[in-house]
């Protein structure tokens, strides 16, 4: 089956990036298509290249990094709630100005037309926020 | 493909948080795909739709007369839930006035606003394909 | 076999689960999951809702969030199936469709 993620939360303050992360994860095993993870609201800082969590903790970002790296899966940040928050490739600071960017390897920006996209594309669109 | 049934399900209010505001950019940006897409408002997500908001002495952006436009965007069906809109004592009186031009009567604009009871809001979510909460 | 209904937050926190079952129909499936699983705590003020819930839904909860917050399975009102992430795959693919309480 063809799964669509989104997920609307950010790493750590909510639960909703690990649940998905471990949705995520199971579905592919199991043999699943995923057609795209969609990051949406404060669910584009799971995309930071940035983050120092503890080193007793999960790392969220590099986990997703992984998970879409060993299957080939997109992890798309929105690109107006990116900018937005602060969440920038290397395209999108120097359009803006910007003296950094700060986005992970691993993670692309994309519009929401890919959302939308996925909820056409999969069989099945599942949600995790707050 | 066949289009699919997009059903936007709103429960929070706006202002106090950022999802009414870019749950509504999802609508508009989705418009180009043109699906079947329908939007509920339940719970405190009526209160998107109370006519009259002024946010200037709070500083941020008034998208509500945004709303406005989704007839434009194709919008024709915008659920609001009764029983949501009775615990917060209000009426469609209370609502901002969203219309549509019905293109199958003459361009006729109507009322697009559609104030139905659980029951029937519940039987509208069975027949969507796609249910996007944000 | 039509929605299953995903409700991540307490009952004593938010109102996601009471919305779900006024609007769910017969038929639909519950899961809880995250902060939801507290609604599946015996003895608790929401279990009556539950139980007279599970007379109309199958409802599910995400163990892995149980055993975080330590409920075991004693504790959990009879009826309530648990699962795990490669069960909540499985619901979804059983399922038509999914609907996030958020």
């Amino acid at each position: 089956m063809k799964f669509g993620i989104l997920v609307n939360e950010g790493p750590y303050t909510h639960e909703a990036s690990d649940t998905a992360y471990h949705f995520t994860s199971a579905a592919l095993k199991a043999g699943h298509e995923v057609v795209r993870v969609f990051f949406y609201h404060d669910g584009v800082n799971n995309g930071t290249r940035l983050g120092v969590p503890p080193q007793d903790d999960r790392n969220i970002t590099e986990r997703w990094a992984e998970l879409a790296k060993q299957y080939d899966v997109e992890l798309i940040l929105c690109v107006a709630a990116a900018q937005r928050r602060g969440l920038l490739d290397a395209d999108e600071a120097r359009r803006a100005g910007k003296d950094a960017d700060n986005m992970a390897e691993g993670f692309q920006i994309s519009g929401l037309g890919q959302l939308i996209d996925a909820g056409i594309q999969a069989d099945r669109l599942v949600v995790f926020g707050d | 493909m066949a289009t699919k049934k997009f059903l936007y399900v709103n429960r929070k209010p706006p202002h106090g948080s950022i999802y009414a505001l870019e749950s509504l950019e999802v609508v508009l940006i989705g418009a180009a795909f043109e699906q079947d897409v329908s939007l509920a408002f339940v719970d405190d997500g009526v209160y998107q739709l109370l006519r009259k908001q002024d946010t200037s002495e709070i500083g941020s952006k008034n998208f509500s007369p945004t709303f406005r436009a989704l007839g434009d965007y194709d919008v024709s069906k915008i659920y609001v839930e009764r029983e949501s809109l009775e615990l917060r004592g209000l009426t469609k009186d209370d609502l901002m006035e969203l219309t549509y031009e019905d293109e199958d009567d003459d361009w006729a604009e109507k009322d697009a606003i559609r104030i139905v009871d659980s029951e029937e809001l519940g039987a509208i979510f069975e027949q969507q394909d796609v249910l996007l909460n944000f | 076999m039509s929605i299953l209904h995903i409700i991540n937050k307490s009952p004593y926190e938010r109102n996601s689960l009471d919305t779900c079952l006024r609007l769910a129909q017969d038929g639909s499936g519950i899961l809880l999951i995250e902060d939801g699983i507290y609604a599946a705590r015996k003895n608790a003020s929401a279990a009556e809702k539950l139980q007279s819930a599970l007379e109309k839904h199958k409802i599910y909860a995400l163990e892995p969030d149980l055993k975080a917050r330590g409920i075991d399975a004693e504790h959990t009102i009879e009826g309530i199936s648990l699962v795990d992430y490669d069960g909540f795959v499985t619901l979804a693919t059983e399922y038509e469709k999914l609907q996030s309480w958020l």
